[in-house]
Parts: C-alpha cells; structure tokens; sequence
C-alpha cells in the first residue's frame, strides 16, 4: 500500500491513552508492512513526554505543539492536522467522545473516506478497504467497503483492537510545529464540571442489580429495589434508565458514565451495548436475564435467563427471602 | 432563533428484534417498527424550549422517502413550525458525506441560527452532524448534553465527555450540534395531535431543488458501501437456565451463593 498511516493519539497529564497500542495493533492490520505514524498536539513538556513514551512503538512520531493546542479542542486538532497529513493518507482515530468531535469533520476537509465506530478490519484489495461494523446496538453486524484512494478517516471502537508484540522501534520524532501555526476556532473551551457524587458510590459495590431498558418504566424501578434489599445489593442502571430520569446519572454503569468491578452483576433487561460494558470491569460473574434471546448481552454473560425481568425479578426477590429466612433460622 | 433540526426515521431497537434476511445483504425490514431515531427526538424537544425562550421557528428536515414523512408528522404534532421531505432517486445509496452534502444544500437555502442532529442513528455513525458543519464552515460539537443561550451570537454547551463529566464550552452562532440523549424530557405526542398534523403541508425538496449535483451524491459518489449483514459467531455465550421459574431462581441463588454474592 502507497498511502501512509497515521494514528492521532489523546493524551492526559503527559500520559499516552490507551488507544495508542490499539490503533498500532489496527494499522498493522490493514497492511502487516506498514509502519505506522503516531500524530500528536498539545504543549509543553506534557507533549515531550508523550512522544518520548511513543517512540517506543512507533517508528515515527509527528509532534504538533501550539499553545492554542493545551486543551484537546476537536475543531483546532483538526486544523492542525489538516495543515500536516498528506493526502491520501489513512488516519486512525479512537471512537470515543474525542474522536466522534474530531473525525467526521476532518474526513470533509481531507476529503478522505469516514468509516465511523469501526470494530474489526477484513482486509485491504486495491483501494478497498473491508471492515466490520456493528449496528442496531450490536444485534447485527456489517461488512463496510471503504474506497480509499483519497484516503481515509476511521474512527476504532476502543478495546476492539488488541494490542500487539512489538519490539522497540526507538523512532524518531518529528516536529511539524512550525507548519501549523496560529489556529483559532469558533468553539472555545471553558471547563470541565466533574460529576457529583450520588447517594450511594456504586464503584465499590460487590453485588448489583442493573437495570436497562426492560424495566419500562420508573414505577418498576421497585422490582429491582426489592431484589436489591434482599440480596444487600445496590441498583444501577445503563443510559435509557437515566434518559428517562428514572435514576441519577451517579447510577449509571458505562463509558459516560461510572467504571464498576462487583464480584457479580444481574444485568436485568438491557442489550448489553459496547458503551455500557466499558464500564464493567474486573472480571465479574455477570448473570443477565432478558426476554429477548438474541439480546447481545448474552453473548458476554456468564449464566443466561430468557424471561420478562419485571416476572422473573419479583420471582427471585422471593426465592432470596426464603433462602435468607432459611439461614437465619439455622 | 431559526432552528433547523435534521432527523431520521429509523427501525425502533426498543420495539423489534432485528434480524437478518434470507439472503444476508440487509436485515429483515417488512414488519418492523419504525419511529423517529430517538436521539433526533430529544434534538426536537431542545429546539422547541429553546424557541419557547427567546422566539423563532424550529424546521425539521430528513432525507429520505414518503414513508419517511411520518415521523415529519409527528414533530409538527409535536410543535415544530416546518417539516420537510428532502426526497430524490439521485439520493438513494449515499453514504454519511452524501446524507451532508444534500442537508447542506437545503441548509443553503435558508438562514439558520442553529442546526441540531441527534448524536447517532441506531443504524449510523455520529457522522453527518460533524460532516456538515465542516462543510459549512460552521462550528460543530458532538454529545451535548445542555445548551444555555449567552447572547444572541453565542451559546454555551455541555458536552457528555467520560466518567459522567461535562466539558463545556462556549460556540458560535451559526453552529451545528449533535445532541445526546438525556439532554431533556422530550413530550409525549397523543394521537389527537397526529391526526391533526396529517392535514398539514410537507414539502419535498429534490436534488434540482436544492442546488445539489446528483453526481455528488447516491450510490455512485458514495465510498463507504455496505456489504452484507451477518450475526457475529458468538464467543463462548451464556450458560441459558432452564426450567421454571422456580427452578430458575434456585439455580441462580446456588450459583451467586458459590460466587459469594449472597452470604
């Protein structure tokens, strides 16, 4: 392949995100021979520091510092990297919150292919590039043909892409500073407001009840209630159930919001999308109970139960007394 | 304010189980359920409080077909002052930069303040909100989560960034944002409403319409083309419990009992 790859890599305190060595491990699979290049903005000794930690893996990091580039704002990153990528180029972008600013605009003033939320990479035929998507909240999957001959934008679900062995490269920085120049954007950063903290801390519970979609509607949030206090467990909830405002965002289990490790999670009437698992982690033994069979939730679950949560929970709340009473009067 | 509001009607995920058809080349359409994307319907609701406060119309446009035209109904029902219909043969097969490329040119024709989408389609790519501001030349944030109007040049938004935290920002007027949903209590449409909002007009717009080369759009101009559909082989999957109820929840106290979850 003659177009070069870049990876635009995201940074926080001088520390290299996560993505780096998967949007590497990508690149590799979109052409084994390729040797991909790391692209960076920022400032300062943050962004030294970051290229030095780069360097290991990539055989060449493209430094872009600016002042105007301290915050991470998608409209003057995109600037900046329209000024510096050649093109024709396949550029790598993490599908996160940074990168569904960034991408699809970029793909416009690159006039590059987008291919958004991109989960698996198929291969490379000509200028034809096959990758695999996800849609209707991961209960199908598609097989995306991409024309990359005025190159390409590809936003990579994070955690879709195992990093891969490398041996240390020690590649050379580039500094691409001076081709950049003064950006200004018509959208400023002002600041970051931290979330408050809810009435319970749901990231250092053992046992959760979980609630999704399937409860329907806030009366039921009861039902889970209920199975919570017999079990001496805490109720969360994935997005639809804050949307509706039936529980505090501080209840939410997934990338927008909490990072949860119990020891086990009653994932009750919700599909299980990519969002919502990011923010479970530690390995927990996850029971999910759905009345749709084919729900994608089952497919990460380690015990399944095909049933209405808003029978089968009060069912359980029950069957948990009794075993409690049992114990107790042992 | 003048607020264009570019929705879609998509295959509700809440209300079908969505499946392949028998061929693989798209999932099985005829009897699903479809309704307005549900992002695009609090991006609705956004627009109609904003309007409420400081005055203006709120027009909402999709690209798409006649049976498309239901859900335009339904936002007039909701309080919208304009639906329209951007309909053309040139239009079929386009890709994320195709859907941009004819909402541009219906965004040209006009003057709007404020253009909102909603952050994703449950079949898309948070993409041509982002697209078409860039194509504009407009500012664009994606994921927001609150809109406050400063002055009448400027507003500041919230964007849904990790952890439940919120990065805000001040935009210029005219912008595009792409809403989250969450973002407000979109209001409940009767039928009363909806079948008052049937007599009304919606105007369909083509590609000569808009001032849109049909070689830039459609099938032909698109570079990213779907495949096929297909369910991806499972991992190792769930152990399903079988049995009763009963049966079933005693199962499942053993096993959350040996995992030590229930002491």
């Amino acid at each position: 392949m003659t177009a070069r790859i870049f990876a635009y890599i995201a940074h926080k305190g001088g520390v290299v995100d996560d993505s780096a060595a998967e949007l590497f491990a990508a690149a590799k699979k979109i052409d084994s021979a390729a040797s991909p290049a790391a692209v960076v903005t920022g400032t300062g000794a943050e962004l030294d520091a970051v290229c030095q930690s780069l360097r290991a893996s990539y055989g060449e990091v493209w430094k872009v510092a600016s002042e105007s580039l301290a915050y991470p704002n998608a409209e003057l990153v995109r600037k900046a990297l329209v000024k510096v990528i050649p093109a024709g180029s396949v550029v790598l972008v993490a599908h996160n919150h940074f990168g569904i600013d960034l991408a699809p605009g970029l793909s416009i003033k690159l006039n590059a292919a987008f291919v958004s939320d991109v989960m698996g990479i198929d291969g490379l035929a000509g200028t034809s590039l096959k990758v695999v998507r996800q849609e209707f909240g991961g209960q199908v999957s598609t097989h995306v043909r991409c024309d990359i001959s005025s190159g390409t934008v590809l936003n990579l679900r994070p955690g879709a892409f195992k990093p891969v062995d490398t041996a240390p490269v020690n590649g050379t920085i580039v500094d691409k500073s001076a081709e950049v120049g003064a950006l200004t954007a018509g959208r400023r950063y002002l600041e970051t407001v931290v979330a408050e903290a809810g009435d319970v801390d749901i990231t250092k519970e053992p046992v959760l009840v979980s609630i999704g979609r399937g409860i329907q509607e806030k009366d039921n949030v009861a039902i889970a209630q209920e199975l919570a206090d017999a079990m001496g467990a805490v109720v969360s909830c994935s997005r639809p159930v804050v949307d509706a405002k039936w529980l505090p965002k501080s209840r939410q289990v997934g990338s927008s919001g909490q990072t949860v490790k119990p020891k086990i999670y009653l994932a009750c009437g919700m599909s299980g999308s990519f969002q919502h698992l990011a923010g479970l982690k530690g390995n927990p033994f996850i029971v999910a109970i759905n009345k749709n069979p084919k729900a994608p939730i089952f497919q990460v679950a380690d015990v399944g139960i095909v049933a209405d949560i808003l029978e089968f929970l009060p069912a359980l709340t029950d069957k948990v007394r009794e075993a409690k009473g049992a114990h107790a009067s042992r | 304010m003048e607020i264009l509001v570019c929705a879609r009607r998509v295959p509700d995920t809440s209300e079908n189980e969505i499946q392949l058809n028998g061929k693989g080349n798209d999932i099985e359409r005829d009897d699903l359920v479809y309704s307005i994307n549900e992002a695009d319907n609090y991006a609705v609701e956004e627009a109609l409080q904003i309007v409420a406060k400081s005055g203006g119309n709120v027009t909402v446009v999709t690209v798409g077909t006649d049976e498309d035209e239901e859900i335009l109904r339904r936002e007039l029902a909701m309080g919208a002052n304009h639906g329209v219909l951007l309909s053309d043969d040139a239009f079929s097969g386009s890709d994320g930069k195709g859907i941009a490329t004819v909402l541009k040119g219906f965004v040209q024709k006009g003057k709007y303040d404020l253009i909102l989408t909603g952050v994703q389609a449950e079949d898309g790519g948070a993409q041509v909100g982002g697209m078409l501001a860039a194509m504009l030349d407009y500012p664009f944030a994606s994921l927001v989560n609150s809109i406050e109007i400063t002055d009448g040049r400027k507003l500041k938004v919230g964007r849904e960034i990790e952890g439940g935290n919120k990065e805000m920002n001040e935009i210029d007027l005219p912008c595009v944002l792409s809403i989250q949903t969450g973002i407000n209590e979109p209001r409940y449409v009767g039928m009363r409403g909806i079948r008052q909002a049937a007599s009304l007009e919606v105007p369909t717009y083509g590609a000569a319409d808009l001032g849109v080369d049909k070689a830039s759009v459609g099938e032909a101009a698109a570079k990213v083309k779907c495949d096929d559909y297909f369910v991806p082989a499972l991992g190792k999957g769930a152990e399903i419990l079988q049995g009763t109820s009963e049966e079933i929840a005693d199962k499942l106290i053993e096993l959350m009992k040996a995992k030590g979850g229930l002491q």
